[in-house]
């Protein structure tokens, strides 16, 4: 989903900066509010996992492929504002280095890819888990669905962003993205919950280390 | 043991580069965006990035494709890792530089 340049205008580019860079910027401050220094191991090794993860292509139906965005896992593992500052590190660095992604449409992608997606797949995390209550399978369940949900709503608002450049019109542009995308975001469900029952069994206190962080003040 | 509880982070990241050594299998074909661009007629309008360093996920200069593209893994996911690391222990919150 990384937009190359050439596809969204002047005006959509320099927008969708102005947001991200606002957006990372209220990350930054709440990470410097909240962020213990026995966390940055994890956020690291999070951070690294999924960039290795994004390199890993699945084909899904009809000759089109997708892989792992990440933003929910993030935000799952680290709490919003770090995992904001996860994926932003990540195109970042994917943009800079590995020229996937354009670097006028940088601040797209971190707008849809860091910030919608990690928050979108935050909020429906926390409201399942709300909703489920405290057990393995709503652990599960919940990751799915924020996983599935982040990448679709991503990618809709990726559709805009074309639209609004004039690339491709909404009516074509939202249904097709949106479509292609629900496929890959099963792919992102099922990661996201091998993920995250990998580490319950392996380490299941990072689990319990994020409900520790937010409850010293971090999603409320 | 003690090691490992306060190592376990290297186990993490060998995992990480573990996970970048299978890019070779990564399916080749257009991911969702693309095959949109494609269907609807606009990816010819994709420019060029202005600058190339490690374009495609192929480290340059190695002939063995497959392996270029796990050099490029490696690189790329040691660099986030370390990017992350020194961006997080800057915004650390330092209530125990007063205690200690």
């Amino acid at each position: 989903m990384h937009i190359p340049d050439g596809f969204l205008d002047t005006a959509t580019s320099i927008a969708t900066w102005a947001v991200s860079i606002g957006g990372v910027g209220y990350a930054v401050r709440r990470v410097k509010q909240e962020l213990q220094e026995r966390q940055v191991p994890l956020i690291g090794v999070t951070a690294a996992f999924i960039f290795a993860a994004q390199m890993l292509n699945f084909t899904v139906a009809g000759g089109t492929s997708g892989h792992l965005l990440g933003g929910a896992l993030a935000a799952i593992l680290l709490g919003p504002w770090a995992g904001v500052l996860v994926l932003t590190s990540v195109l970042a660095v994917q943009a800079l280095l590995f020229q996937d992604g354009g670097l006028l449409a940088l601040g797209a992608n971190i707008f849809n890819m860091a910030i919608v997606g990690v928050l979108l797949g935050w909020v429906v995390y926390a409201g399942l888990k709300r909703l489920l209550g405290e057990r393995t399978w709503s652990t599960m369940v919940a990751g799915f669905v924020a996983a599935w949900l982040s990448v679709v709503v991503a990618s809709l608002v990726a559709a805009v962003e074309l639209a609004v450049s004039g690339t491709s019109p909404l009516s074509l542009a939202l249904p097709a993205m949106g479509a292609v995308h629900a496929l890959i975001g099963l792919g992102e469900g099922i990661i996201t919950v091998a993920v995250l029952g990998f580490l319950r069994s392996a380490r299941p206190d990072l689990l319990a280390l994020r409900g520790a962080g937010s409850q010293a003040g971090g999603a409320r | 043991m003690s090691w490992l509880k306060t190592h376990w982070w290297a186990i993490g990241l060998a995992l990480a580069v573990a996970v970048a050594l299978f890019s070779p299998l990564a399916s080749s074909h257009p991911d969702g965006l693309e095959r949109v661009a494609e269907d609807e007629g606009f990816v010819d309008r994709a420019q060029d990035a202005p600058y190339e360093i490690i374009p495609d996920y192929v480290l340059p200069g190695v002939d063995n494709e497959g392996l270029a593209t796990i050099l490029a893994g490696i690189v790329g996911t040691l660099t986030v890792f370390g990017l992350v690391c020194v961006l997080a222990w800057v915004l650390r919150r330092r209530v125990g530089r007063a205690v200690s």
